[in-house]
């Protein structure tokens, strides 16, 4: 059975859709990518949708899914490169993916992948620094 | 049901045809010149063709069934055709109407003898291509209202321009009423925009549109949002007092959509987004 | 000179669905309808036939080129006899879902067209016909 390859640089995982996905196929991606992220540690997801030409109530489902699951994962998940059809199409439909964030293509979706990820490790190495220092603090006394 | 207008065809079509030709060429006069030649006589003949066919299928009065249903198609066709060229709707008619003149002179050749006969004959031919000319007329009504419709779209495209601020900012002053299908453009333009010059931000100005129900405000959502499916913000300013009032009034939720009362304000916001700023280049003059 | 045609499709499998969506694809770019009309038409026929084949337990697609007025247009009639949908205007209403999930969808796809008819017997089965043109 075919499933769409997910690519791994580092600690980002890359997906492109590139065929009319079935049904099974779109839930064969969302359980490799919940894999994926937990085995690899990732810490972020890219999904390239520019190839596909339709996005139905079911693939945005799945969309938002993997966007939940990459959170709870501690991953961070972006949707680059919709079309404008799709776009229309799926505002029509009453779908906003408002859990999801977009960007217009890979380029732009890696820079902001990797903004936000500077920025949670520079959270993450505040909150070691307090730690330590209130640790030594109380050593010393 | 008569099978004389069946038998006409069967024994004369070719000679129908070339007649009918003549005549169409006779009745158009000046405006001969914009038929294509080949392809009039190919519409005609196909016409014949189907016309003849339906005939056959013995129906000449309701002229429902597939077969008639075809000369109608082939009618839609050629009147569409004609309409686009600058046939005025009597030019588009004639098409049918000549047929009168070679048919009635068939007619009266194979009912020599029987007035009563030729006249009914003559009645059920003539109610015939009446229909079917009547019918050009309401297809070219049709058409002329859709090339209307058209321009109106393409009026309110250049009336919703979409503008590039600067990298990455685009905006766009909508001015005027928003319905659907306004709308519908707008949106189209604007995501096309974003697309083509991979902008991040676009500011949505309304100061030229005057009033704000919840079908608008809706329109607007629809449009931030398709805008925020391809990775872009949208900024959304010229709110005036009133429209403010109308929106809280209406309980419309805005969504964390950013606003601005106007669009310089917005431009501000946009570039302070992009890491921007405006700085002076000479000193202020001593 | 275009004679109108039909196909009927047969949905009984997932990859049906699929096929269903690239047929409805392939004809609307045949006559020519806008990109964003395509992608419509497509959408909508992809969350009918889907309904079709997971509530529906199967069915069939017919697609129909139209002609009015020398407009050009598709029509979608999705049949099944399955169990039938027990409160209509409450599957079209936005968010209903009787099965987890979001629900039939029938409330958008109904948006993504412009003509909308429905028919459902309990126990018999439904029918639902949906009209773009072009």
């Amino acid at each position: 059975m075919d499933r769409i390859p997910i690519l791994r640089m580092g600690d980002f995982l890359l997906v492109t859709i590139q065929v009319d996905m079935h049904d099974q196929l779109a839930m064969d991606l969302q359980d490799d990518l919940a894999n994926k992220i937990s085995n690899t540690g990732a810490r972020a997801v890219l999904i390239d949708i520019s190839a596909l030409e339709m996005v139905d109530s079911f693939i945005g489902r799945m969309i938002s899914n993997i966007a939940s699951i990459g959170r709870v994962l501690d991953a961070k998940t972006v949707v680059v490169g919709m079309q404008p059809a799709v776009a229309i199409t799926l505002v029509e439909l009453g779908l906003s993916l408002s859990g999801v964030r977009t960007a217009l293509n890979v380029e732009k979706g890696m820079d902001l992948l990797r903004a936000e990820l500077k920025e949670v490790n520079l959270m993450e190495a505040d909150f070691v620094d307090s730690e330590a220092r209130a640790t030594s603090a109380s050593e010393a006394n | 049901m008569s099978t004389v207008l069946r038998d006409i065809f069967r024994k004369h079509e070719e000679g129908i045809l070339v007649e009918w030709l003549d005549q169409q060429f006779a009745d158009l006069g000046a405006k001969r010149q914009l038929l294509e030649e080949r392809g009039f006589k190919e519409d005609s003949r196909q016409f014949l063709i189907a016309f003849s066919a339906a005939v056959e299928s013995g129906d000449t009065v309701q002229l429902q069934g597939a077969a008639w249903d075809k000369v109608r198609a082939l009618l839609g066709e050629i009147s569409r055709a004609r309409t686009e060229k600058g046939f005025s709707p009597t030019e588009t008619a004639t098409f049918v109407f000549s047929l009168k003149q070679p048919l009635f002179n068939r007619l009266r050749t194979e009912l020599p003898g029987s007035p009563n006969d030729l006249f009914r004959e003559i009645w059920t031919a003539s109610e015939l291509l009446d229909k079917l000319g009547l019918y050009t007329c309401e297809i070219y009504q049709k058409a002329r209202e859709e090339v209307i419709v058209r321009q109106q779209e393409d009026m309110l495209e250049l009336s919703t321009p979409v503008i590039k601020l600067w990298d990455g900012i685009l905006a766009l002053p909508m001015i005027g009423t928003l319905d659907s299908g306004r709308t519908q453009t707008v949106m189209e333009s604007l995501l096309q925009k974003i697309l083509d010059t991979g902008a991040d931000i676009a500011i949505i100005d309304i100061t030229g549109v005057p009033t704000v129900d919840t079908l608008v405000a809706q329109h607007l959502m629809k449009t931030v949002t398709a805008a925020r499916l391809m990775g872009a913000e949208c900024i959304i300013s010229g709110i005036r007092p009133q429209i403010a009032q109308t929106i809280v009034h209406l309980g419309v939720e805005l969504n964390q959509v950013v606003t601005k009362a106007n669009l310089a304000d917005a431009f501000s916001v946009a570039l302070r987004r992009r890491g921007l700023g405006v700085g002076r280049q000479t000193p202020r003059s001593a | 000179m275009l004679i109108p045609r039909q196909e009927r499709l047969l949905l009984q499998k997932q990859i049906d669905v699929s096929n269903a969506r690239q047929k409805v694809r392939v004809w609307s770019h045949e006559l020519h309808f806008s990109i964003v009309d395509q992608t419509k038409l497509v959408t909508a026929a992809s969350e009918l036939a889907r309904n079709t084949l997971i509530y529906g337990g199967g069915g069939t697609m017919l697609i129909e080129e139209l002609q009015e007025n020398g407009k050009k247009g598709i029509a979608l009639t999705f049949e099944d006899q399955g169990p039938g949908i027990p409160d209509i205007e409450l599957a079209l209403k936005d968010g209903y879902t009787s099965g987890g999930g979001l629900g039939m969808g029938l409330g958008g796809a109904k948006r993504l067209v412009h003509q909308f008819e429905i028919e459902s017997m309990i126990g018999r089965g439904t029918k639902i016909r949906v009209l773009r043109w072009q």
